[in-house]
């Protein structure tokens, strides 16, 4: 395999990535059942149990 | 969760296992030394921004010349107080977020912490004394490459140990940020170095690569060192520090989930825009400045993430001027994300290309997002780190943040100014059809302009020495009597005690 | 990667740190692979031009010179296709002129003017009067002064390792450039001497006592570097591709 076509492999790859992750994300983010999960989550900063050693 | 084999201090002294217990002594010192590189950092550039309105502060000696001292005040301000800065709250975020203590123990996290200023220091002098690659931002020679190498893989070592030993089940997104930077920054800093060096024994190499694939390799380092070293890693600092200091979690963590990944994608295209109109192919030039626009989206949802946090607790804004701090550097990061996608249009960077404006762009980003946020989370951790109830004077965070934020104002708007100008100047004709300024005549032109930009600069300087006397009184464990905010002095820095 | 996608959930990827750096790993790679790659492949990355050619042993010292003080910082070498640029400085940058440069020297700002074609522009004492003191002769200027460099005498004794090291990273010089460059570079800086074997290997290479020095000095070098930017190229034989803009 030369440069040239992993040039063009590389440039059909790049846009289905793009959508494969932009649709993957999105309906991971919106997905109703783990709104619970992203509250948890979410309030890990807030929790503040420890000590220096 | 939790054993007696993941707690060193059950072998230690036989505390209760469930315990969890940080590090913290190296935080304390990278925070020390993120305080003194900042203030070095920010002396350098009103050095340089003096020598450009006045240059006989060259000084005619080969050490002082601009040429070599601006890599001096960038490499400060981004590798040395950035640097700082995000060893200082990645580390201890991490620890926190994770429930778990560095991994490495605190023998590696220093190895990290005397290397990296031992690194810093080796490239200054390098600089001073004329050792550089010759490309921006990328300026130390092989040797020190390699150094810092070693060092960053160290670093990428302990923050992703500490993440896969984690006791807490979810990766907290803002160590998603940090984890995008670290392995980013070193992609980017082994594929824009990769130098032929001339001997074994000898400082100077030579890039692999030349012209136009040069430029490209440099800029895709370059602007990636903004989108991850300036941005992913400071985005990190924003998902931990805000919600902290403002007790409450942040807005919506589905939208940063959305942040993360379109902004890590979309980033690292955006390199061609820094050559437009030059001899860097057409396509290239067309795909930067398309990923630019895009990039324009996820960086706003950003910023509205960081300050709708705030929504219900805006009066904490009033209250708070260490919020204020991080909630005005979030601002400015949604006006600088606005103006760069805006530059990198091809008609506008037309104008702005090699002016002021870029400089001015560049550093609204620089001193009101990164360094603002910067000094936010620095208020924030000092007391914890140092055990005190609070910082010393609420009061003097505030004289910093407004001293600042003139600084600031006074720096970009006179760049806007001089860089449009300059711009408009190249291009202007007069009406026999000539060109119709010098090129020199353009340089007189800036005078007023590069004398205000100076001064924006000693304020900014000024409020950084009002935050290292309010740290150090702080550290001591002095309280200034003085007249509270409201009603009562504001205890969330004692979240950890 | 479709299955990445379906098979696992993101809570997986949250969960799994190894997951999530493979993840950011390919998604950061992929821009700069598509934008970085295709650069060395495509024929058309660089035009082809006749006369660029590597720097004489002088002129890449000089250039060794122009990067050791950040010269970068305030001057680019790259004239945008604008016609108040080209009026300015002269034909538009090609990518073949800076072939050679590693690495390449287009800069980011014009504190001062962009340099691409400054060689031949002003005369040789007017180079070094300038260098010595800008504001001697442009009163304006906020240009460092490099009085300093005048006299200094330029260290090449590693020339010929240096010309052998752009080798290789892909500077055609051939064994006899090689063998040669010591006393290219003193030749270039001995106007009375016999220069023809330098000028036969670097056609168009100005050849001058520059500041007038016995030895040759590290400003003789970067003289010679700037008068020959930008004049490789013959612009009366070749034609441009691009319309003027603005």
């Amino acid at each position: 395999m030369d440069l040239d076509s992993i040039t063009v492999a590389l440039r059909s790859f790049w846009t289905l990535w793009l959508m494969l992750l932009l649709v993957g994300i999105m309906a991971y983010a919106m997905w109703p059942g783990n709104r619970n999960k992203f509250d948890e989550a979410a309030s890990i900063p807030l929790k503040d149990d420890g000590q220096e050693f | 969760m939790t054993s007696a084999t993941l707690t060193p201090g059950a072998a230690l002294g036989g505390q209760r296992s469930d315990e969890v217990r940080y590090y913290e002594d190296v935080i304390r010192l990278f925070t020390i030394a993120a305080v003194f590189w900042g203030v070095v950092g920010f002396a350098a550039g009103v050095f340089i921004a003096l020598q450009l309105a006045f240059p006989a502060l060259n000084l005619g000696l080969e050490w002082t010349s601009f040429g070599r001292l601006r890599p001096v005040h960038t490499s400060a301000v981004i590798f040395a107080f950035g640097g700082n800065v995000l060893f200082a709250t990645s580390l201890y975020s991490v620890q926190r977020t994770c429930r778990q203590f560095l991994f490495g123990g605190e023998g590696l996290a220093k190895f990290v912490f005397w290397n990296y200023q031992i690194f810093i220091v080796l490239a200054a002098l390098s600089y001073a004394l004329g050792y550089t690659q010759g490309k921006e931002y990328a300026e130390p020679e092989w040797i020190l490459d390699l150094y810092l190498t070693v060092i960053w893989v160290t670093y990428a070592i302990i923050f992703i140990g500490t993440v896969m030993t984690r006791r807490e089940s979810h990766i907290y997104v803002a160590n998603w940020f940090f984890l995008a930077f670290i392995l980013t920054v070193a992609i980017l800093h082994l594929g824009n170095n990769v130098n032929v060096p001339v001997s074994l024994f000898g400082m100077k190499s030579y890039t692999v690569v030349s012209g136009v694939q040069s430029a490209m390799v440099q800029w895709w380092y370059g602007h990636n060192a903004v989108g991850f070293f300036l941005t992913a890693g400071f985005l990190g600092i924003m998902y931990y520090f805000v919600p902290k200091r403002a007790e409450r979690p942040v807005y919506s963590y589905r939208l940063s989930i959305v942040h993360f990944w379109t902004l890590i994608f979309l980033y690292i295209w955006a390199g061609p825009h820094h050559l437009h109109y030059t001899a860097l192919p057409d396509w290239a030039q067309t795909l930067g400045m398309t990923f630019s626009i895009m990039l324009w989206m996820p960086s706003w949802g950003g910023m509205i993430n960081g300050i709708m946090t705030l929504s219900g607790a805006w009066d904490k804004l009033r209250t708070d001027p260490v919020l204020r701090f991080l909630v005005t550097s979030v601002a400015f990061y949604g006006m600088s994300t606005f103006e760069g996608p805006l530059m990198s249009v091809k008609p506008v960077n037309a104008l702005s290309h090699y002016t002021d404006w870029t400089v001015g762009h560049v550093h609204s980003g620089a001193l009101g997002w990164v360094a603002f946020i910067s000094f936010g989370a620095i208020y924030f951790l000092v007391p914890v780190l140092w055990k005190r109830q609070q910082l010393y004077s609420l009061r003097l965070v505030s004289y910093h943040f407004w001293t600042a934020t003139i600084g600031i104002v006074l720096y970009i708007t006179a760049m806007w100014v001089s860089g449009i100008m300059q711009g408009l100047m190249w291009r202007a004709y007069d009406n026999l059809g000539f060109l119709q300024y010098s090129f020199v005549e353009t340089v007189a032109a800036m005078h007023p302009f590069y004398v205000i930009r100076a001064m924006g600069g000693v304020l900014f300087l000024t409020g950084a020495l009002i935050m290292v006397y309010n740290l150090w009184r702080t550290a001591k464990g002095d309280i200034r009597i003085e007249k509270p905010y409201v009603t009562a002095p504001h205890k969330a820095a004692v979240g950890a005690a | 990667m479709a299955e990445e996608k379906k098979g696992l959930s993101h809570d997986t990827i949250e969960r799994n740190t190894l997951l999530l750096i493979v993840l950011v790993l390919i998604t950061v790679s992929i821009g700069g692979l598509v934008q970085i790659v295709p650069l060395f492949t495509i024929e058309s990355t660089i035009e082809k031009v006749e006369g660029v050619r590597p720097y004489s042993p002088l002129e890449l010292a000089g250039q060794d010179i122009y990067f050791r003080e950040g010269c970068y910082n305030c001057h680019s070498q790259m004239i945008r296709p604008f016609r108040d640029e080209v009026e300015r400085y002269g034909h538009y940058s090609l990518a073949a002129e800076s072939m050679y440069d590693h690495p390449f020297q287009w800069g980011s700002k014009r504190t001062g003017p962009d340099l691409a074609r400054v060689g031949g522009k002003y005369s040789n004492d007017w180079q070094v009067a300038h260098l010595v003191n800008p504001r001697a002769v442009v009163p304006e200027s906020i240009m460092p002064g490099y009085s300093w460099m005048k006299d200094r005498p330029l260290k090449y004794a590693d020339i010929a390792d240096r010309m052998k090291t752009l080798r290789i990273v892909g500077v055609p010089y051939t064994d006899e450039q090689i063998a040669s460059a010591k006393a290219d570079l003193e030749a270039q800086k001995a106007p009375d001497g016999d220069t023809s074997a330098l000028l036969k290997r670097y056609p168009k290479a100005v050849v001058a006592n520059f500041t007038g020095n016995k030895a040759v000095t590290e400003m003789d070098a970067l003289v010679a570097y700037l008068q020959v930017l930008g004049t490789m190229v013959d612009f009366t034989k070749y034609q441009s591709p691009k319309q003027l803009l603005q």
